[in-house]
């Protein structure tokens, strides 16, 4: 072999190791968090920390039940709000808009995205809780209901695209409408990927703290209907590690690890459905 | 050969154009039939009548605008921004453009060059324009007459809740005719229906077209001069957006009038 070709052999495995140990150290961030969260975490979790309300600092056995179930009510307000506003807007990006037009509701979006989740937060104490003189579950929806439109709004317009004209067409040659064509053809073909980025984005809005600090406030009891200030999953690892209690620190551990279960289970189910095939989807 | 865009009905006379259709109800009708695509013009004074109940052929090289004039027939073509039509199409005596389009279609259906089943299940494409029309009737039994028309349903009686992906080409391409005749059109477009598919398929659909126009009016655009010899009753040569020739088929093939359309049929361009 000649010294050309040992070098270039040389440098391509030496480029090959090290892109391998970058994609190896991502992987292995990821790792080292589920590590740390187990094995900090691991002692607390029994069946009665997912059932109890918390306890007074010093008594055993608190819970988080109350902030599995807040969570859950903050994101069903925020699907509420996040869902048909992202959803319709991506079927006006997709189906009728001209360029300029859809160029700044994309542009619009992007940049919503890119608000800081302080921000947002900051933005839905000002326009919910003020109003209303009081924190709530609805206002903490409401913050993550902002935070989610944009993210559903481009990957579902990326899904609508992605419907091939020739569906539209096939339709419209029956007599449908375009308003029926999209009801009845286009979103049910593009129905897959649209669950798959109502969940992703779900998932990314339930571990988001900063925008339920001053909204949703949080609560060491059970909240009732959507006017009272309410726990989320979030907010009580925030406030449990930063007090100086040990049993509060393996708590936040605990909550920690399974707030991350529900996401990585969320993203899991969602890749599932992106993956079956086009035939099978309704 | 010189192709004078600017003489207007030029090359088919009024003479040429009653002719092949004496002795059968006019369907369709088209008068001076300009078509443009944005600034540029790609139908020149296109004036053609369809026969009732007939199979008429639209065939011509790639590019001539036999697509582009089907396509009006139904108003498809509005689905496409920056086109502009002037002329008039009328549909047993009543201008197309001033109706309703979803009513239109209905009368006027379409199937096109690729098949295009929706993922849906078979009963369901087949039903898609019932549902949406409102039929208020027994679904299933429409969907099994349409599926027998297509001479399909023998091959899907079985699956009817399955996927329409999961049919061959050939299959989906009748699925499609079936769920167009679903909605009892009185006229049915299909725009190469069969350069898609292998020649198995393409003769059980040609048999299938000569059975459907005993109550049904058939127009089909086709590359492929052979398919429009042993399938139609009427042929309309067209070159460059403009109608050259429209004849009873045997007519066309054997004698031709003009030039042009021999220079075609024999092969020497195309």
């Amino acid at each position: 072999m000649s010294l050309r070709t040992i070098w270039r052999k040389g440098l391509s495995a030496v480029m090959m190791s090290l892109t391998g140990l970058c994609a190896l150290l991502t992987v292995s961030v990821l790792i080292l968090v589920l590590g740390y969260l187990a094995w900090n975490g691991a002692t607390a979790l029994h069946w009665s920390f997912f059932t109890n309300l918390p306890a007074p600092v010093g008594e055993a056995g608190g819970g988080i039940a109350n902030a599995i179930v807040g969570s859950a009510k903050l994101l069903l307000v925020a699907a509420l709000i996040g869902v048909p506003i992202g959803l319709l807007g991506a079927v006006y990006l997709a189906e009728y808009a001209s360029s300029i037009p859809a160029f700044t509701v994309r542009y619009a979006a992007d940049l919503l995205n890119g608000v800081p989740s302080i921000v947002i937060g900051i933005f839905a104490y000002t326009v919910v809780v003020l109003p209303m003189q009081h924190f709530s579950a609805l206002a903490g929806g409401f913050a993550l209901g902002v935070m989610m439109i944009p993210i559903i709004l481009r990957s579902s317009e990326d899904f609508l695209r992605a419907v091939p004209g020739s569906l539209r067409e096939g339709a419209m040659a029956v007599g449908a409408s375009k308003w029926k064509t999209i009801l009845t053809v286009v979103v049910p073909a593009a129905s897959g990927g649209i669950m798959t980025a109502i969940l992703l984005a779900l998932s990314r809005v339930a571990g988001e703290t900063a925008p339920l600090l001053f909204t949703a406030f949080g609560n060491r009891f059970w909240s009732n209907g959507w006017n009272e200030p309410i726990a989320s999953l979030p907010v009580v690892i925030y406030t449990y590690a930063i007090s100086p209690y040990d049993d509060w620190h393996r708590q936040a551990w605990a909550a920690g690890l399974v707030l991350l279960g529900l996401v990585l289970v969320t993203n899991l189910v969602a890749r599932g459905l992106l993956a079956r095939p086009a035939g099978q989807r309704r | 050969m010189a192709l004078a865009k600017d003489k207007p009905v030029s090359s088919v006379s009024l003479g040429q154009q009653t002719a092949p259709t004496a002795g059968s109800a006019v369907r369709l009708k088209i008068e001076s039939l300009n078509f443009y695509y944005g600034k540029a013009q790609s139908l020149f004074h296109v004036s053609l009548e369809i026969a009732a109940n007939r199979v008429t052929a639209m065939i011509g090289p790639s590019g001539c605008g036999k697509s582009t004039l089907l396509r009006t027939f139904n108003r498809m073509h509005e689905t496409i921004s920056h086109t502009r039509l002037d002329g008039k199409i009328l549909l047993d005596g009543q201008d197309i453009l001033s109706q309703d389009v979803t009513r239109l279609r209905r009368k006027v259906g379409m199937v096109f060059q690729r098949p295009n089943p929706f993922p849906k299940s078979i009963f369901d494409n087949v039903a898609y324009g019932l549902r949406i029309n409102g039929y208020a009737g027994s679904l299933s039994e429409h969907v099994e007459r349409s599926l027998r028309r297509a001479a399909l349903w023998e091959e899907v009686k079985d699956r009817l809740h399955k996927s329409a992906y999961g049919l061959s080409g050939g299959q989906q391409q009748r699925l499609c005719i079936a769920r167009a005749l679903a909605v009892d059109p009185e006229v049915l477009l299909l725009d190469e229906p069969c350069s898609a598919l292998d020649p198995v398929s393409t003769a059980k659909i040609e048999d299938l077209l000569i059975e459907l126009k005993q109550n049904c009016t058939i127009v089909i655009v086709t590359h492929n001069m052979q398919q429009a010899a042993r399938v139609s009753d009427f042929t309309a040569f067209m070159l460059t957006g403009e109608l050259i020739e429209f004849q009873p088929t045997p007519q066309l093939f054997t004698t031709p009038t003009d030039p042009r359309t021999e220079a075609y049929i024999t092969g020497r361009f195309g």
